[in-house]
């Protein structure tokens, strides 16, 4: 057995200027276990732990491995000290192969300085075959798919005999069987007498894997949970109230169909087919959720919708006018609303007031604007009616968007693009960084403007949400649509056709490579096919 | 904006091509295959076609091979200048219509075709000038050696740029290293009377230069490529106040360091055309063999080189696993100034023994395009950097023999060069991902 180890984080405080982001935190990772930090995004589970990972230093408390202090200067000396981590976003070079990556930083050298990779090679391959990883040494990384690369990571802590190993947001990007691998090979990891800090604030998967829930919120640890705990329980304490998960959602009631995408294709300037030939429509009055793991032409997708992709061919047809060769303004002004996947890059400008914010879209036309001059007290107003119907928590209007938290923000993009009368509405990851309660009222609007007729179409690689929100699913796969099914169809359907598996197939349960499938998923929902014309497009109650 | 390379890898099947046919063709990770060499090649070769060939001279071209002194004497090579024209532009049309034939099939180019297109349409280029001159007779030995010699601050200064720019610092200052170690060499050598100390001054004054983009990129966060422009025009300046006050009054006392003595080993020096470049060179021109060598072990095959790429690449990356990212940045980019800085002192200690205003005359900057075109990678820059040392050369010496072209049509070839080179006939080149991005730690 090997050598395992007993890790403590005693009163740990993290400032950045006057923001805490850590207050007086304690947490005790027992050996060979699996121990799980819950909390909301940016409750400060990250910071805490690349306090750990020696990449930040804490402001007061102390680290203890084994009862002994330690301080670490660097990353270098948390992995000497046994603790190893997988970052969310993958700390891989692109370029390099998975045994120079291995290498970096831990290498086996020949006389004089000389790389030895055959050394690194052999380790590789021994952990590969230990845990049936099937990673080859000399592949590309970037050649690599998500859900390797981050073997390659938990190789790179292995490799570097790692006894605790951090594992932050691992799931964020894996398709929902990758995602099942994962939970498996963390299990084995312990059996062998890894410990694991898994950072998540995903229920279902905490609920899956975990030995000890410890909860935090805004910075503090406010208890620790038994992974017997309701989802629901741990939503609270996540949260900080009581939380309904479950969105009342009355059943919809598709009207005539106004928005139809035909035989769209988008050119990337690499001259890729980012979006390959897609077909769909949405009829008003009805939920269309786009599904797939990131990456796979979502976003080109609905950028392609409102006019900001240069090469596409195909049709986009809203109320029977073309909208494919029109510029943004157009688009907008056809009567589209549009959420961004990335508020703060796309959505938002951080530095102006939010009430200017709340009219980027409208700034030009009365009554905001007069000639070319614009009505200041008019936007103000606007603003305040918009940050009351939205529940903005913000003292005044007039202070910069950027100030706000994830979940404030993305409601002054809502705001915003439902204050006007929509003839299509798209959200990209209208959730995305959202704590809890700001999802609840953002779901809740969304299903809203559904049920004032709106045609909706929603974008996120949270299958949670999709299922949540879905009247009908349509899955993206390499750029591709894979299919689309109706509400109701099973998770396990959902999460084979992310990889790649046509509907017919994926509801056919076991394939060959995943095991994990569960024999339920025959009694699925039959899914219908990828409908590509208007008339199939409102007959799918 | 960095991941869209196309580069023409030799060997490597295309993923995306038809073997995947199958419903769940990979559409994402396609690579197609451009028009641009095939139509590129095609205009070259139409071009070669139609001057080259068709309104070719008449003259028979004679190239020298051997020197009086070689070991043992070739023959020149003699070529009928419109005969070679015609031959070499049909097999340049014959390879632009098989890039042509392979883009019809979605195949790419093989690395191979451009660089065999290059050398025959520099082939045909040269026959064509030597043909039509007043004296249609050149030394080809002369010429390779003459562009070696002229290549050779060119190779340290894309060295320079290779060693900054793999750990993530675009270095837009080789012209003022390169200037700043000429400067120094000259004076140095002089005030010590010894060129050899000289040219370890000129190493110190590149570092130097070096430092200060690499405090101003790093630590101040300062944009690099302003930190390298405004060092350009400081070292000119200075170099250029410091030469008119105190060099040009006492020319005896500061300025005459006399040269590098060119070493000769015997018997292999003397073998035709690769002797002389090879084992007859000063100081200056060995370490540049050796530099070229030395790096390129080490960025590929060292520990050092391996930290030094990740840098470059994924500074963060490198930074999780316990290397100090900007403190390997800053010490790679004073070791790119010192190598810059021994390329300048090759003004001074060898081509000439003095040092003028702006000696280094922009090669600085030929430098930079020799890093791009040699693909950021030592071995490559070497070569571009040959080429760029031929282009120079070969504008000189056929105004010398006299041509048709007007010289000031040949001044312009090693620029010309530059802009095709740099413009991507050998494929687009990739540049380390976080080349001129400081990195901030957290």
């Amino acid at each position: 057995m090997v050598r395992v180890l007993k890790l403590e984080l005693r009163g740990i405080t993290k400032r950045f200027g006057s923001l805490v982001a850590n207050d007086h935190i304690d947490v005790v990772v027992e050996p060979g276990q699996i121990h799980c930090l819950l909390g909301e995004n940016g409750a400060g589970k990250s910071t805490l732990m690349n306090v750990l990972y020696g990449l930040y230093e804490p402001s007061e408390g102390e680290i203890l491995v084994d009862g002994k202090a330690v301080t670490f200067r660097g990353p270098g000396d948390a992995m000497a000290a046994g603790i190893g981590m997988v970052h969310q976003h993958f700390m891989l070079v692109p370029v390099f192969t998975v045994a120079e990556n291995v290498a970096l930083g831990a290498e086996t050298t020949k006389a004089g300085g000389f790389l030895n990779l055959d050394d690194t090679r052999r380790k590789i391959k021994e952990i590969s075959d230990k845990y049936g990883f099937d990673v080859d040494p000399d592949a590309l990384i970037e050649d690599l798919p998500v859900g390797v690369q981050q073997r390659v990571e938990i190789i790179k802590a292995l490799v570097r005999d790692a006894k605790v190993l951090i594992l932050d947001e691992p799931t964020a990007v894996l398709t929902p069987q990758d995602t099942d691998e994962l939970l498996d090979i963390m299990r084995q990891l312990k059996s062998n007498g890894t410990s694991i800090v898994f950072i998540s604030h995903k229920l279902r998967e905490v609920k899956a894997v975990s030995d000890t829930i410890t909860v935090i919120r805004r910075g503090k640890v406010v208890g620790s949970a038994d992974p017997g705990a309701s989802t629901t329980e741990l939503a609270s304490m996540m949260v900080g109230r009581a939380v309904s998960l479950t969105l009342d959602k009355a059943p919809a009631r598709p009207q005539e169909t106004t928005f139809q995408v035909k035989d769209l294709t988008v050119i990337a300037p690499t001259g890729q087919h980012v979006v390959d030939g897609i077909s769909f429509d949405i009829a008003r009055g009805e939920i269309l959720a786009v599904a797939g793991v990131q990456g796979n032409g979502q976003t080109e997708l609905t950028e392609a919708i409102l006019g900001l992709q240069e090469r596409c061919d195909g049709s986009i047809l809203l109320d029977g006018q073309e909208l494919l060769g029109h510029s943004v303004k157009e688009v907008l002004r056809a009567g589209v609303g549009f959420v961004p996947e990335d508020r703060t890059v796309d959505g938002l400008i951080g530095t102006f007031s939010i009430a200017e914010n709340l009219v980027l879209d409208l700034y030009d036309q009365p009554p905001f604007a007069k000639g070319i001059s614009m009505s200041p007290a008019k936007i103000l107003e606007n603003a305040k009616s918009r940050i009351g119907e939205f529940d903005v928590r913000t003292p005044s209007g007039s202070l910069a968007a950027g100030t706000l938290s994830g979940g404030n923000q993305q409601k002054v993009v809502m705001a915003r693009e439902l204050s006007r009368p929509l003839r299509l509405f798209i959200a990209s990851q209208p959730t995305r960084g959202v704590d809890v309660g700001s999802i609840e009222f953002l779901h809740k609007r969304i299903v809203a403007e559904r049920d004032q007729g709106t045609p909706v179409m929603i974008v996120s690689t949270e299958l949670d949400e999709v299922i949540e929100l879905a009247d009908r699913i349509a899955v993206l796969y390499k750029g591709k649509l894979v299919g689309i099914v109706p509400a109701g169809t099973g998770r396990d359907v959902l999460g084979l056709m992310m990889a790649g598996l046509p509907p017919e197939s994926a509801a056919q349960a076991d394939t060959p490579h995943t095991g994990t499938a569960h024999a339920d998923t025959a009694g699925a929902p039959k899914p219908a096919q990828a409908s590509t014309s208007g008339a199939e497009g409102g007959d799918h109650d | 904006m960095s991941t869209t390379a196309t580069s023409p890898v030799p060997g490597t099947p295309q993923p995306g091509t038809p073997q995947s046919a199958n419903e769940k063709a990979p559409a994402v990770s396609a690579k197609p295959v451009t028009w641009k060499v095939p139509v590129l090649l095609s205009v070259l070769g139409v071009v070669a076609f139609i001057f080259f060939g068709v309104m070719g001279p008449n003259q028979t071209a004679r190239f020298g091979i051997s020197s009086s002194g070689d070991f043992f004497q070739l023959p020149a090579i003699q070529v009928p200048a419109f005969l070679g024209g015609i031959v070499l532009s049909v097999l340049m049309l014959g390879l632009a219509a098989y890039a042509v034939y392979l883009k019809t099939r979605n195949e790419p180019s093989p690395g191979w075709l451009p660089i065999v297109f290059i050398v025959l349409f520099v082939a045909a280029f040269l026959i064509w000038v030597v043909g039509g001159a007043r004296t249609p007779s050149i030394s080809l030995a002369g010429l390779i050696a003459g562009s070696v010699t002229l290549a050779v601050p060119l190779v340290f200064g894309s060295l320079s740029g290779v060693l900054c720019e793999r750990v993530g610092v675009v270095n837009i200052a080789i012209e003022g290293q390169l200037l700043g170690g000429a400067f120094t060499a000259a004076m140095v050598a002089t005030l010590t009377k010894s060129p050899f100390i000289g040219l370890l001054a000129a190493a110190v004054a590149g570092a130097v230069v070096s430092m200060v983009l690499a405090v101003f990129s790093i630590k101040y966060l300062v944009n690099q490529i302003i930190v390298g422009v405004v060092l350009n025009v400081l070292v000119s300046g200075l170099t250029g106040f410091l030469f008119s006050t105190v060099m040009q009054a006492d020319k005896a006392q500061f300025n005459s360091p006399g040269r590098l003595p060119i070493i000769d080993i015997p018997v292999l020096s003397s073998i035709p055309v690769i002797g002389p470049i090879l084992f007859k060179q000063s100081v200056v021109g060995y370490l540049m063999y050796i530099a070229v060598i030395v790096v390129w072990i080490g960025l590929f095959k060292t520990k050092w080189g391996l930290r030094v790429r990740a840098v470059g690449e994924h500074p963060q990356a490198a930074d999780t696993m316990g290397i100090k990212v900007n403190a390997t940045r800053f010490w790679n980019v004073t070791l790119g100034g010192a190598v810059a800085g021994i390329g300048g002192s090759f003004f001074t200690l060898v081509a000439i023994d003095s040092f003028t205003k702006e000696i280094s005359g922009g090669r600085g900057f030929i430098a930079l395009a020799a890093l791009i075109f040699g693909r950021w990678n030592p071995i490559g820059a070497f070569f571009a950097a040959l080429l760029f040392g031929f282009a120079d050369n070969l504008q000189s010496i056929v105004t010398i023999i006299g041509t048709p072209v007007p010289s000031q049509f040949m001044a312009m070839l090693p620029y010309l060069v530059t802009v095709l080179a740099v413009a991507g006939l050998v494929g687009r080149s990739r540049p380390p991902a976080a080349s001129g991005i400081p990195y901030i730690k957290g």
